[in-house]
């Protein structure tokens, strides 16, 4: 019970704490505003017909990885900075229930991305918001967030080992949006890049939510998605433990 | 003499000191890789969306990839003194202040040119994307001019980050409208007339259209009014800039505010 009000407090405290940040703010809105903007034109401009509101979705979906991946790539840098990283793992729980909210709550901004890019579809371009699977959406979409949360868990828990984790965040944007076939198709990218869409939680997360949406059988991406989040949470725990076992032996918690 | 001094070490100087955190390692993935991801990112949806071709993409983005070094730089480098708190000491000596901030663009031009042509060289080597060699001079030019004239809506952002707190944020806004307005992804007639009316006083619009007329086998004669008004905006931009520094210098001075966080 006490675990579930740290992850709860915790996700709370940070998700305010994101909220007030301009960073997150040009991250999870603007950005997420501009690319829709140009994909809707690009779309109605090009000689594919298809629902714009797969673009805004996919619009969305870009905003929740970005803001995981700057928010769970930077975290453990951030509160070496901070000068907090020494309290946060001398607490008493166990450091991933510190780091959790964390990058849980990263992805949580995302939603501001996936609400403003729908929401600028409907009034500027409109996108209709009908659901064709109201019930699976509203399944889908916590379920993707966690799953990103989670694969944030495991950037916040790596990221770590390079010192210039800001700009690994800056390379691996656009590919995952890339790779993830966030506004392309995965049939037009090479087969090699194939497994690994399959391994990255956005694939599943954008596929359950325009399946839900426009039509489809959601449930095995919804499962995908989850089944994907728990090997996160696997990863991310060991990776978390065998990085405080290695600072605490070398020293180096507080470097930056 | 000291002007021209002041132009060409103290902004050479500036950089050094200024961006003495560019390793390789954060070099590399900022200013190549995400250029790279971009022009792959926005082929793919032109190829998805039946838009327009690789070539379409490739010099849009490549010619794009310039306003980043302009745009953060100068912002990075107003925003640096301040953060440095050598802010003050730079605007209490007579140094001209043509001198001291141009020469601080300077590098932040070639930096510019260097990752557009590296854009360039991977959108040929990944892409369906050719150039022939009697194009690269003409598209070369074409590059510098925008390098310019991002850099120079670089220095303007930088000189309202003297008066406003998160330049970054800025920055970050400018970069994004440049990469909406400027017709390096959207065709421009596809865009709402009142767009198109905002792109024409942009950096980069009419020097984009002019790289992809080169790329199509146009002549220097017909694009050079192109990029005559590429130079053009780039020049209003940067006198626009020196006003905003002039002005917010004295500003910041009655102020007391130039160094507040």
């Amino acid at each position: 019970m006490r675990l579930l009000r740290l992850l709860y407090v915790g996700w709370l405290f940070n998700l305010k704490n994101l909220t007030l940040s301009g960073f997150f703010i040009i991250v999870s809105v603007i950005s997420p505003v501009v690319f829709a903007s140009m994909a809707f034109l690009m779309f109605r401009a090009g000689a594919r017909p298809g629902t714009l509101l797969f673009v805004a979705i996919g619009a969305g979906m870009m905003g929740i990885w970005s803001s995981t991946l700057f928010g769970s790539g930077g975290a453990i840098q951030w509160q070496r900075w901070q000068g907090t990283l020494e309290y946060s793992i001398a607490a008493p729980p166990p450091f991933i229930w510190v780091v959790l909210p964390l990058t849980i709550a990263t992805a949580t901004i995302g939603l501001y991305s996936l609400t403003s890019t729908l929401l600028w579809g409907w009034l500027f371009f409109d996108v209709p918001f009908e659901l064709v699977h109201p019930g699976w959406f509203v399944l889908a979409l916590p379920i993707a967030v966690l799953s990103l949360g989670l694969l944030g868990l495991v950037l916040a828990a790596t990221f770590v080992l390079y010192r210039h984790a800001n700009a690994l965040g800056n390379l691996l944007e656009y590919p995952i949006w890339l790779v993830t076939g966030l506004l392309t198709g995965l049939a037009l990218l090479p087969g090699w890049t194939r497994p690994l869409s399959w391994v990255l939680a956005p694939t599943w997360g954008v596929k359950a939510l325009r399946e839900s949406a426009i039509g489809g059988d959601p449930g095995f991406a919804i499962l995908m998605s989850a089944g994907l989040g728990l090997v996160y949470l696997v990863i991310g725990h060991f990776c978390l433990q065998y990085f405080e076992r290695l600072a605490r032996e070398k020293a180096t918690l507080a470097l930056a | 003499m000291n002007s021209i001094r002041i132009f060409f070490v103290g902004g050479y100087l500036a950089y050094r000191a200024l961006f003495n955190w560019l390793r390789p390692a954060i070099y590399i993935p900022t200013m190549l890789g995400g250029p790279i991801f971009q022009i792959l990112f926005f082929a793919y949806i032109g190829r998805f969306a039946g838009l327009r071709d690789d070539e379409f993409f490739v010099v849009g983005n490549a010619v794009q990839a310039s306003a980043l070094a302009g745009i953060f730089g100068m912002a990075m480098t107003i925003g640096g003194e301040r953060w440095t708190q050598t802010l003050s000491p730079l605007l209490a000596t007579p140094a001209n202040r043509i001198a001291l901030f141009l020469g601080r663009a300077l590098p932040l031009i070639a930096n510019g040119i260097l990752v557009s042509a590296f854009g360039f060289a991977v959108g040929w080597a990944l892409l369906d994307f050719e150039l022939a060699a009697s194009e690269i001079p003409g598209i070369a030019l074409v590059v510098v001019v925008c390098s310019f004239s991002c850099t120079a809506l670089g220095l303007v952002t930088g000189a309202v980050g003297l008066r406003a707190r998160d330049v970054f944020f800025l920055a970050n806004l400018v970069t994004l409208v440049l990469l909406l307005f400027c017709g390096a992804n959207v065709p421009l007639d596809a865009l709402p007339g009142w767009m198109q009316s905002v792109a024409s006083g942009l950096p980069l619009t009419h020097g984009i259209e002019a790289a992809r007329e080169i790329a199509d086998g146009a002549a220097f004669s017909e694009v050079s009014g192109l990029i005559g008004t590429e130079a053009s905006i780039g020049l209003v931009y940067a006198l626009l800039a020196y006003g905003l520094l002039t002005f917010f210098e004295a500003d910041g001075r009655r102020r007391a505010t130039l160094e507040t966080m």
